[in-house]
């Protein structure tokens, strides 16, 4: 049994991702020293802050819009498409839903379900037309999402500021919701079903891919595109499909948003804390595999309400925790990982042992 | 009029930032790196001019010191592309965060606000003819690197080594030279440009405030075909959609449709010069059979 998982961990540690994330927790310390505080009181500080009884609660709520997010950005990652449009599809997705909430003749329950759905049908709907940008345009999809998500953020703004503004409120907020339209929170925490609904698409995308054809052909397409053509896969088609599950995921990211604590759409509540950014970070730290979007997700709200512990203890401003996730791909974009050198000993008497 | 001088101008003094930055991703398409971390080299000028320029009280060691930064934070996506082999997509959207990032952490760290610092007594860039400096330097170097890239050999090495880099290296022409040459010189353009953005545009440094300017640009370089010419000219389009938003504002528009106004306006362009040149290039061979 050790003979396989010898090799298996020094894989691990010699994997991109571990000196990734290695080398962004050494150069954060770096600026916590430079900024005269303590590495490992801070580091200790984002870790009770965020998993601690008083954290955990607010982790799993972030968690929920990042996970959300990091999904709505893995998917289309996989077939080698990049998504940048998320906070466009996610606001559309929110102010969708709470029109919806606020209109709907339906009673509560059956209104939420409502809300949820038309969010996730406004966000698919607009990457959709990023999709067709692409396909029929020729505007690069990097490109057409992420122009589209400026006009769609202004929009939702407006809506959000004039027509369906809170009479009487100077904050630039829709009214709250009616009584009972809102999504179920475990205990009184801020936590919802919303979670229970973002973690069955990530399990909905690791059985697509691991388990069936499509997801097969999603891989293979972000693997090597040109073979997958040839081999009948077809792009155009691949890509508005993979766009729409991608914008409906942050279409429901924003009608959670809308649907949880302040049950109401505020402007800028959506976008201001990077769900979309720190999703794609996630993202393309997995490689957009499935489990381990997870577990990326899981890590950076971690680190995203820990930052939070860590200012008020140690007085570091929170945003170090946004230089540490850049750092990670930064790192992890150069491909660098740790020097074969090093490990190289091992490997030899594992080869000699071979022969 | 709607279309008149005070529009020009206004248009001119918007597309300044743009047309620098733009002109740097061209040079670096031209030379075969992808260059999509123009928004964060952008930031990074805009941080580092108003932090030397309220530490010495000079704006001009505020452009000096932005060009030096950005040009230094450009060598993460030189080592990292050309060295290193990474991926361009991503180390440069990876760069667009860090700086958003790094130029938060350090205007809470350095000043000790959050947001935005502006204050009376940061010195700004003097204005001649209602123009910055920065913004004659920008068509100059329009200029300049129109008749590198077509006229000098530096800039005929620098196309060859982005359209063929194996059989430049095989002349004797290091590609990694020149590839870092053009990611250098578009880390100083957009560190003017950010100078530009926070010490002529404005005098203050406020969170993200290149607020997908650097992403245009890209788009310019696309859009001219990372010609200068042609990315000078993509520029003007954005400039002229920022100011003419403006306009509207004051004639009552909410501010929300203004701001939206220049990216629908570039992805309008952009649609419309992919589909003539699609036209093009499906109708050039019947064209030459007939």
């Amino acid at each position: 049994m050790t003979h396989t998982q010898i090799p298996r961990i020094s894989g691990v540690l010699r994997s991109p991702i571990t000196f990734s994330v290695l080398a962004g927790l050494v150069i954060g310390a770096l600026f916590l020293v430079g900024t005269g505080a303590d590495p490992f009181t801070a580091y200790g500080a984002v870790l009770t802050g965020s998993l601690g009884a008083d954290g955990i609660g607010s982790t799993l709520s972030t968690g929920t819009s990042v996970l959300g997010m990091a999904l709505a950005l893995a998917i289309p990652l996989r077939a080698g498409l990049i998504n940048l449009g998320g906070d466009g599809q996610m606001v559309l997705g929110g102010i969708t839903a709470a029109v919806t909430g606020l209109y709907s003749p339906l009673p509560a329950p059956l209104t939420v379900a409502l809300a949820l759905l038309a969010g996730m049908a406004a966000g698919a709907a607009y990457a959709a037309l990023a999709a067709l940008c692409e396909n029929s345009l020729g505007v690069p999809l990097l490109v057409s999402s992420l122009l589209l998500s400026y006009p769609a953020v202004s929009l939702a703004s407006y809506l959000a500021r004039y027509p369906l503004k809170e009479p009487g409120s100077s904050l630039p907020q829709t009214r709250a919701m009616p009584d009972g339209v809102a999504l179920p929170a475990f205990g009184d925490s801020t936590v919802t079903i919303g979670l229970v609904l973002v973690v069955l698409a990530a399990a909905a995308y690791w059985f697509t891919d691991k388990r069936t054809a499509f997801g097969y052909e999603i891989r293979m397409t972000g693997l090597n595109s040109r073979f997958a053509a040839y081999a009948g896969v077809e792009r155009r088609g691949l890509t508005l499909k993979l766009m729409s599950v991608s914008g409906a995921l942050a279409g429901l990211v924003g009608a959670i948003g809308v649907l949880s604590f302040p049950y109401r759409f505020v402007d800028g509540s959506l976008t201001a804390p990077g769900y979309t950014w720190t999703g794609l970070t996630a993202a393309l730290l997995a490689a957009a595999a499935p489990f381990g979007t997870v577990v990326a997700s899981f890590f950076f709200a971690v680190l995203a309400v820990g930052g939070l512990a860590m200012e008020r203890t140690t007085e570091v401003p929170r945003e170090l925790t946004q230089v540490l996730q850049a750092i990670v791909i930064v790192f992890l974009a150069a491909r660098l990982r740790f020097p074969t050198k090093w490990l190289r000993f091992g490997r030899r008497t594992q080869e000699s042992g071979a022969v | 009029m709607f279309f008149d001088s005070d529009l020009l101008m206004s248009a001119l003094r918007a597309l300044t930032p743009i047309l620098l930055a733009a002109l740097g991703g061209a040079l670096c398409e031209r030379a075969g790196v992808f260059n999509i971390g123009l928004e964060g080299m952008m930031l990074m000028g805009c941080f580092t001019s108003v932090a030397t320029s309220w530490f010495t009280g000079s704006a001009w060691l505020g452009v000096l010191a932005a060009a030096l930064a950005a040009a230094a934070y450009s060598l993460i996506l030189a080592v990292g592309t050309v060295t290193l082999r990474g991926d361009a997509v991503v180390l440069g959207i990876a760069m667009n965060l860090l700086a958003v990032g790094l130029t938060s952490f350090l205007l809470r760290t350095v000043f000790g606000v959050q947001g935005t610092f502006d204050d009376p007594s940061l010195a700004g860039l003097p204005l001649v003819g209602g123009f910055t400096p920065l913004a004659y330097l920008a068509f100059v170097a329009v200029a300049v690197a129109a008749l590198m890239l077509s006229r000098h050999v530096w800039g005929l090495r620098l196309r060859g080594v982005g359209e063929a880099p194996d059989a430049a290296a095989t002349l004797g022409v290091s590609p990694a030279k020149y590839k870092y040459a053009a990611v250098l010189i578009s880390g100083v353009l957009c560190g003017l440009a950010g100078a530009q953005l926070a010490l002529g545009n404005v005098t203050l440094f406020s969170e993200n405030m290149t607020a997908g300017r650097g992403w245009i640009a890209v788009v310019a370089v696309m859009l001219g075909r990372a010609a200068p010419v042609g990315v000078l000219l993509a520029a003007l389009l954005f400039g002229l959609a920022e100011a003419a938003g403006f306009r509207l504002q004051g004639v009552g528009l909410p501010q929300q449709a203004t701001d939206a106004a220049p990216y629908v306006v570039t992805l309008v362009a952009l649609f419309l010069s992919t589909a003539r040149r699609r036209r093009r290039t499906a109708n050039s061979p019947s064209g030459a059979t007939t």
